[in-house]
């Protein structure tokens, strides 16, 4: 969408140029000449004064005589090849990332896009405002996926630091390596956490799913007595913090494995598998219930009702009816679940055995012992699988309410 | 139409007769009963597994029978002493406790107790260790003296025939030695006439049947036996019994008064003087009942006294402090999370759709993070060489030899866990402002309000219930965080939780632990009421 301009501002655009858009480009310029002269080695007032006429000149050379593209290109490439001729190839991606800065700036500054979410008779206050607005909301943004996004590129670092090496600043090949990921696929430290993960999220998923599913059913039927009491025992795993829950759950659990092993005489092993995955399962009950019980608000009772009156049965009303058109919630009441199991800590710490140890355990563990940076490249592929997660319980979601939408009533 | 009018106007009757009303009734009856068909399996799940376990750990808080278990004719003999300051019980209990912690050290219970009373005086558990490991001395010189009158009285049978019930003779004989011996019981004019005689005895029988799998007619009694016989004939010169033994028994009767005789209170001084201060009694006596609120005062730094509590020593205050901290940290949480939400949340309710979806994924991501990927990024981009260290004294904002301390105290964990729980806060407040009409606002712009006015008279008087829900969310999930101040909180930055945790796998302190849980459970729980009322937990929504 392009900005109309009247015939008044058009007119005014030279001064806009000169008095407006220049020394707002030029201050931009400024600030990154702080950090390219802290880079080259040059004192910080050269920096600031290099950076700042660079960020003028930009400013003027653009606006007159690019159409926008082109100058954008433009000032990516010319300041890339500055970076490339002072620092090799970080210095180019560093100097293309002002460059593209720069030209976004003095033409968003130019072309009066910086107006575009204001009324035409907003005040140059309120412009400001508007946009000081964006920039604290971007800020914040920032600040909530930062630390996810920084522990990336950590993971592949080749030195065994938290912290990023001058090689990898300036994207040197050789400070990169997949030797932390290597360490964790290799390293029975990890593996066995892993495995331990894998077998104790899905069953403990599959008995909140289950029991859930059919509890959130049972609840959602027009005449329950003391609901609202059945609803909060069934949510409170949630509300009791952790670790109340986890002190509790030691004290009962170390009983109930004692008796286990004594009654059913099954090993030890086993039983702290048991106690693990009922424990979890509880904790995941509450998410299991509150999705599918969304769900099914938009639940069309009288579907039931025609399935039975041609003659279906009620199971097989359940599995033909009722359950395609409240799957998507049961599934992302599902990944909740085994997400919550995956993520857990507290209360695996307290009930499970050396033998249960789990992913976030090890990883707690690692942390607090500072052993190797492979928790960077657990985190990074963690956060893989949470994209993957995000996407699908997303993507349920509108499925849901695509269906609901073509469900009568 | 007469036909209607002259039919009897009696109950309208469903299809097959029975009146429509019960007919009705019976049908919601049935469903109503299926509903808690479908729901009873879950339900006892949840009772069981966590409803159950919670309500264990809230009476741990306060069950104490440890002490009154252990030993039992010590309490009993406490309750005679007035427990006044400079005094110490009187021989009695000393003699009660030679019989109890005999047969605690064989059991093994005694090392239990003495960390049990440990949390409340330091060097119990070790002055009871120490006298554990000599209590079996203790009344040998009577022993000595009782064989010395006749050796019968080291033979388990002369023991047997004098204590045992004639049924439990005949049972034990008759018993194969396939499974457990038949308990111990004691013959009834062998109580009467030697009563402390006869519950050492018992003591002694069923202890060994219990822990050795070991039987009274084979194994000569303990000391504490023989030092309770001295007491009884000691006491009553003309006893008699009946039977075979009534010879023996006479005899020694008529001895006893020249025995050697032993200072029990001596002994135990001569193991550890503790015994011999008021401090170790008082203790005991002050946490002999079998339900205690000590636990409790422990959690807010008071102390059990004898007739009361008082509070613990200046240095020994922490839990007060802790909670305190706590509170104010979560509070100082929660107001970081509505700062930097509502800027946020505002944008997402009035920016289109497409790009408010596209924004919506920069908070749900880490929503949907692992809380362990969460922290240990902000380990390190916290810590002193960590990223954001660096990247200051990279710019020059700080000094090499000046980094900023951010990890290791309240700094960090206020960061973090405002980073964690920032989409708790943002997810409800924009579900409410997305309620809200943007024509409102033009609205008042229209009628003259400047924008300030517009938004604090109008807009924001309708977004409180957002803050609300998402304030209570954060701090009921702020006040009882464990990993993240375990992790970035240091010693300064750590919460009550962390304490939790150090007493259960720490300290072993676990009545302490369950105490404190209480306490922050019932805070838990005042703020929960509140979110119900306020917002309702049918609303509760997850992931937009």
């Amino acid at each position: 969408m392009t900005v109309m301009m009247t015939a008044a501002e058009r007119a005014a655009s030279k001064d806009n140029l000169i008095g407006f858009t220049m020394p707002i480009t030029a201050l931009l310029g400024a600030i990154l000449g702080v950090l390219a002269g802290k880079a080259v080695g040059l004192g910080l007032p050269i920096g600031v004064l290099t950076g700042a006429v660079v960020g003028a000149v930009f400013a003027f050379v653009l606006a007159r005589y690019f159409p926008r593209k082109l100058g954008r290109w433009f000032a990516v490439l010319t300041l890339g090849l500055v970076g490339f001729l002072t620092g090799s190839f970080g210095g180019f991606v560093a100097g293309a990332i002002a460059g593209a800065a720069i030209g976004w700036c003095a033409y968003w500054l130019f072309t009066g896009e910086y107006r575009k979410g204001v009324p035409p008779y907003a005040t140059t206050g309120q412009v400001l405002w508007h946009n000081g607005f964006r920039l604290i909301c971007g800020l914040i943004f920032f600040f909530l996926i930062a630390p996810i996004l920084t522990v990336i590129p950590l993971s592949f670092n080749a030195q065994d630091f938290f912290t990023f090496t001058p090689e990898m600043l300036a994207l040197d090949p050789a400070g990169y390596s997949l030797k932390h990921y290597e360490d964790f696929l290799t390293n029975s430290d990890w593996l066995r956490p892993l495995k331990n993960s894998l077998i104790i999220a899905p069953f403990a998923t599959m008995i909140s799913v289950s029991l859930g599913t059919l509890a959130a059913i049972g609840l959602s039927q027009s005449h329950v007595p003391f609901r609202q009491a059945i609803m909060a025992i069934m949510i409170s795993p949630m509300i009791v913090p952790l670790i109340i829950s986890a002190t509790g759950m030691f004290f009962f659990y170390s009983q109930m494995g004692l008796w286990m092993e004594s009654t059913f005489g099954i090993s030890q092993s086993l039983s702290g598998y048991i106690k693990v995955i009922l424990a979890h399962a509880a904790l995941g009950i509450p998410f299991v219930i509150i999705t599918v019980t969304a769900t099914l608000v938009g639940f069309d009772q009288s579907l039931t009702r025609a399935a039975a009156n041609m003659g279906a049965n009620p199971t097989t009303t359940f599995f033909r009816v009722q359950m395609p058109l409240i799957l998507p919630g049961v599934i992302s009441g599902g990944l909740f679940a085994f997400i919550t199991s995956f993520d857990e800590v507290v209360v695996v710490l307290f009930v499970g055995a050396a033998a249960q140890k789990t992913l976030p355990w090890q990883m707690f563990t690692g942390l607090r012992e500072q052993i190797s940076p492979t928790i960077l490249a657990v985190a990074t592929i963690l956060v893989v699988i949470s994209i993957g997660l995000l996407t699908t319980v997303e993507l349920l979601r509108r499925r849901s309410e695509r269906l609901r939408g073509m469900s009568p009533g | 139409m007469t036909d209607t009018s002259t039919q009897p106007s009696g109950p309208v009757l469903a299809a097959d007769g029975t009146p429509l009303k019960r007919s009705l009734n019976r049908a919601l009856r049935r469903q109503k009963i299926r509903a808690l068909m479908l729901i009873a399996p879950l339900l006892l799940f949840i009772l069981i597994t966590f409803i159950w376990p919670i309500a264990q750990m809230l009476f741990r808080s306060v069950e104490n029978q440890i002490v009154s278990d252990v030993l039992p004719s010590t309490v009993a003999s406490l309750a005679d002493w007035d427990g006044a300051e400079g005094t110490t019980p009187g021989d009695e209990t000393f003699y009660a406790l030679t019989q109890d912690l005999m047969a605690a050290v064989v059991r093994k219970d005694h090392t239990r107790l003495g960390s049990r009373l440990n949390y409340e005086t330091t060097g119990i558990s070790s002055l009871f260790r120490k006298s554990g490991r000599k209590v079996d001395d203790m009344g040998e010189v009577y022993t000595d003296q009782f064989v010395g009158l006749d050796d019968a009285w080291e033979d388990p049978a002369t023991w047997v025939a004098l204590m045992a019930d004639l049924r439990w003779v005949a049972a034990q004989s008759e018993w194969d030695g396939e499974g457990d011996e038949p308990a111990f019981r004691l013959n009834a004019d062998a109580a009467n006439a030697l009563p402390k005689t006869a519950a050492a005895y018992q003591t002694f029988a069923t202890t060994i049947q219990i822990e050795d799998n070991d039987s009274p007619t084979e194994e000569e009694p303990w000391n504490t036996v023989y030092l309770a016989l001295y007491a009884d004939l000691s006491a009553d010169a003309s006893t008699q019994v009946d039977g075979a033994q009534s010879e023996l028994i006479a005899t020694a009767a008529a001895e006893v008064g020249s025995f050697e005789t032993e200072d029990l209170r001596a002994s135990f001084v001569d193991i550890d003087e503790d015994w011999d201060t008021h401090d170790t009694w008082s203790t005991i006596k002050t946490y002999s009942p079998d339900l205690t609120n000590g636990y409790f005062l422990n959690a807010v730094d008071l102390q059990k006294t004898p007739d009361g509590s008082e509070w613990r020593p200046e240095n020994e205050q922490i839990y007060i402090e802790l909670f305190w901290r706590t509170l104010l940290m979560s509070f100082a949480i929660t107001a970081s999370c509505i700062l930097l939400g509502y800027p946020v949340a505002w944008l997402l309710a009035n920016l289109p759709m497409r790009s408010a979806n596209i924004l919506m994924i920069l908070v749900l991501l880490p929503f949907w993070t692992s809380l362990l990927v969460r922290t240990s990024a902000w380990k390190v981009l916290l810590q002193d060489q960590g990223v954001i260290n660096s990247l200051l004294v990279w710019i020059g904002v700080i000094a090499d030899d000046n980094r900023l301390a951010l990890i290791n105290n309240a700094t960090g964990t206020i960061i973090a866990m405002t980073h964690i729980l920032l989409p708790f806060m943002i997810l409800p407040l924009y579900s409410v402002m997305k309620t809200i009409p943007p024509t409102y606002l033009r609205a008042a712009k229209s009628l003259g309000a400047t924008n300030w006015t517009a938004f604090w008279r109008v807009y924001f008087p309708q977004s409180v219930p957002g803050i609300g829900a998402g304030s209570i969310l954060v701090f009921i999930l702020a006040i009882g965080y464990y990993i993240t101040p375990e992790i970035v909180g240091g010693t300064k930055g750590v919460f009550i939780s962390n304490r939790i945790a150090y007493h259960i796998s720490s300290s072993l302190n676990w009545g302490l632990a369950a105490a404190l849980g209480s306490i922050l459970l019932a805070l838990v729980l005042l703020f929960y009421w509140l979110y119900d009322k306020i917002v309702g937990i049918d609303n509760v929504k997850l992931g937009g």
